[in-house]
């Protein structure tokens, strides 16, 4: 198993931000994410964030949405998430689940850490969960040895950053702009500020996601941050493939243009 | 109005004095529930809402200026009426109903919404965006927008748009932006989804008009309080009106504002007063089809607050079903998940056709049409009269009035 603290010191011994890739378990099959989620890896991600499929996903975007919708159509459950993660992490990717809190609130937070440990996960990633609701699955993930990562925003105040970072273990995930997921044509001026003014508050790695979506701006995120998050782009090349061989070359190719831009 | 003239609700109203502190902790929580569960990058606005909303509480201008709106712009007070006709079918019980439907645009939902755009000036914001289901807090966010010339923008489930045409034309006239949702089960829920993406992104100019005092904390405390006003008058004009308080308090929730407005000034009455909520029973218990949240519902957490869910095993919202929009919701606010924990209020489920049964009795009986929403508080208090008797006084807030359920009610009876 691969942690973050192996693959950032790698990347930062290689004089380079790793490339960090989200796709949705169940999306566009069961397999089919296994498959795409391998292909990020080998055309470089070095850490894939494997989603929970929600009903409910207040801070998604279209194209997230609707990936998540097509997973939890097709019966998408946390045994077949498990079952992601476990195929993901033997390619030797650091893997990680992002989920809304509350399939793991209901699942049972000391049950989900031990059995994302199990599945051979490093980690979660919350969205919506705050430091003052995070203190009951800290102490699970600590007892299962899996690392918390949270998120900063442009809007966080420095003292809100600071509350925020204690939580995190791995890695700091700080949401380039204000809004949703998605690409967009050019990422927010806010994102290297917030970066800074969480490096002030934390030696942890900082990685920048939302709205990054070619190697452009991967390179230019990577001037500044230790990783470069990538979702919505991944899933806009399935979506709009004719068949699975064409998605998951159409996701090779992504993946090799951010790896070069995160080279610089 | 004279410049003399106390406030219907008060500062000691606002300020909080019930059974639990009344007030949720610096958590926002009743309890185990309520709580934030955002993204971060909305805490700062909570923030903000919070501090500007306990500023304006205490501010003696601000109670002025909400009584003048709701005086002589919503048409407060709301009268009490009997209605005896009605209650030959409740066991012949005392039944009396708190007439929110009488106020301009014809539901409780603008007594909050008057409260919450006088806040969004004082937050120096010029945009509000709001949730709707039935279509009332659509309705009346767009008013309040018009009054005080706010841009508003609503998003509404595009099924719930389809059976509430007639609002979605009013809130246009209004010179709102109807937005319908597509996604999910196109219902408030989703609306809601969707109402908050469109916060975190517009959040600088933007204050998100919560309809319902379900969500983050600080929305389940603030529009508690601003829908307080229906109890406060409710509690002194039943004194007034028979001398006593009553044996019951009946309301439909739903999301559950209306219900909280009046129970809430009855929650020191413990062992006088009982407070019954009817939820939407839909299709019935046994079908899967209804919106029993409190009732049928597990522990979760939905739209940021911890409370009640209609939820699968693995957390999955499940889609909640009633013949009323309004009341199509698979949450609630976290204050009656408290409530219903402790036993202080008890909750139960009334049918579509249970709740379609009392919304032609009222109509036939006393000449009012009611909203299905309300008319499932009708229903409940048709059955609670039969169990209690004679003797017994039955206070029911009619929220809504029912002019925009004519296209439901035409298909329903055949009309």
């Amino acid at each position: 198993m691969t942690t973050l603290q192996t693959v950032f010191a790698k990347a930062k011994a290689d004089d380079r931000a790793a490339l960090v890739g989200y796709l949705p378990a169940g999306f566009p099959t069961k397999d089919g994410a296994i498959a795409a989620a391998t292909a990020m890896v080998e055309a470089g991600c070095d850490v894939i964030e494997i989603g929970l499929p929600y009903s409910d996903p207040l801070m998604d975007g279209p194209t997230i949405q609707d990936a998540v919708h097509r997973a939890l159509s097709n019966g998408t459950r946390i045994a077949d998430v498990l079952r992601t993660v476990e195929g993901v992490a033997k390619t030797g990717a650091a893997t990680l689940v992002m989920t809304y809190w509350n399939p793991i609130d209901r699942y049972g937070a000391e049950r989900f850490a031990r059995d994302l440990a199990s599945a051979g996960g490093v980690g979660t990633i919350t969205p919506d969960l705050t430091p003052e609701e995070a203190g009951p699955w800290r102490e699970a993930s600590a007892a299962a040895g899996i690392d918390t990562v949270f998120l900063v925003a442009p809007s966080s105040t420095d003292e809100r950053i600071k509350a925020v970072v204690e939580c995190c273990t791995g890695f700091v995930y700080a949401a380039s702009l204000m809004g949703v997921t998605g690409a967009r044509e050019s990422v927010s001026s806010s994102a290297q500020g917030l970066v800074e003014r969480t490096r002030a508050h934390t030696d942890l790695p900082v990685c920048v996601g939302l709205g990054v979506g070619n190697g452009r701006q991967a390179a230019e995120v990577a001037a500044y941050a230790d990783g470069v998050i990538v979702g919505s782009a991944f899933i806009r090349r399935l979506l709009d493939a004719a068949d699975e061989a064409s998605g998951l070359a159409a996701v090779r190719e992504l993946g090799a243009e951010l790896a070069a831009g995160v080279r610089g | 109005m004279t410049a003399t003239q106390e406030p219907i609700l008060t500062a000691a109203d606002l300020a909080g004095h019930g059974v639990h502190g009344d007030d949720p902790d610096a958590q926002g929580k009743f309890g185990i529930f309520g709580g934030r569960y955002v993204p971060e990058a909305l805490i700062p606005a909570l923030d903000e809402v919070a501090a500007e909303y306990d500023r304006a509480r205490n501010d003696p201008a601000f109670l002025r200026e909400f009584d003048h709106l709701l005086r002589t712009y919503a048409g407060r007070p709301t009268t009490l009426t009997e209605v005896p006709r009605f209650a030959e079918q409740a066991g012949g019980a005392r039944i009396i109903l708190k007439r929110e439907d009488l106020t301009h645009t014809g539901a409780h939902k603008i007594n909050n919404v008057l409260g919450q755009a006088l806040l969004t000036k004082r937050l120096g914001k010029t945009r509000v965006i709001a949730e709707t289901g039935a279509g009332q807090h659509g309705v009346a966010t767009a008013t309040a927008a018009a009054l005080m010339g706010l841009e508003c923008v609503i998003y509404m489930g595009a099924v719930d748009c389809e059976r509430q045409a007639l609002n979605v034309a009013r809130m246009k006239l209004l010179g709102a932006t109807v937005v319908p949702v597509t996604n999910g089960s196109q219902t408030l829920k989703d609306a809601i989804n969707e109402a908050f993406r469109d916060w975190v992104t517009n959040v600088d100019r933007t204050h998100y008009l919560f309809g319902t005092i379900a969500g983050p904390h600080p929305f389940p405390e603030i529009v508690r309080d601003f829908a307080r006003i229906i109890g406060v008058e409710a509690r002194r004009q039943m004194l007034e009106l028979t001398g006593a308080l009553p044996d019951a308090v009946c309301a439909a929730v739903g999301g559950g504002s209306n219900a909280i407005g009046i129970f809430h000034a009855f929650i020191e009455d413990s062992g006088l007063v009982a407070l019954h909520g009817y939820e939407a029973g839909g299709r019935g218990l046994e079908t899967g089809e209804h919106a029993l949240t409190l009732t049928a519902g597990s522990v979760g957490v939905l739209h940021g607050s911890r409370t009640y869910v209609l939820q699968d095993e693995e957390g999955q919202t499940i889609e909640s079903h009633s013949i009323s929009a309004g009341l199509d919701y698979p949450g609630v606010g976290p204050e009656h998940a408290w409530l219903k924990d402790s036993g202080r209020a008890v909750y139960h489920g009334v049918t579509d056709a249970e709740a379609m049964e009392a919304f032609a009795l009222l109509a036939r009986t006393e000449g009012i049409i009611p909203a299905i929403e309300s008319s499932h508080a009708l229903a409940g208090a048709l059955k609670l009269g039969r169990e209690l008797g004679p003797e017994a006084t039955i206070l029911v807030n009619l929220s809504g009035r029912g002019d925009k359920d004519m296209g439901t009610a035409m298909k329903y009876f055949d009309l």
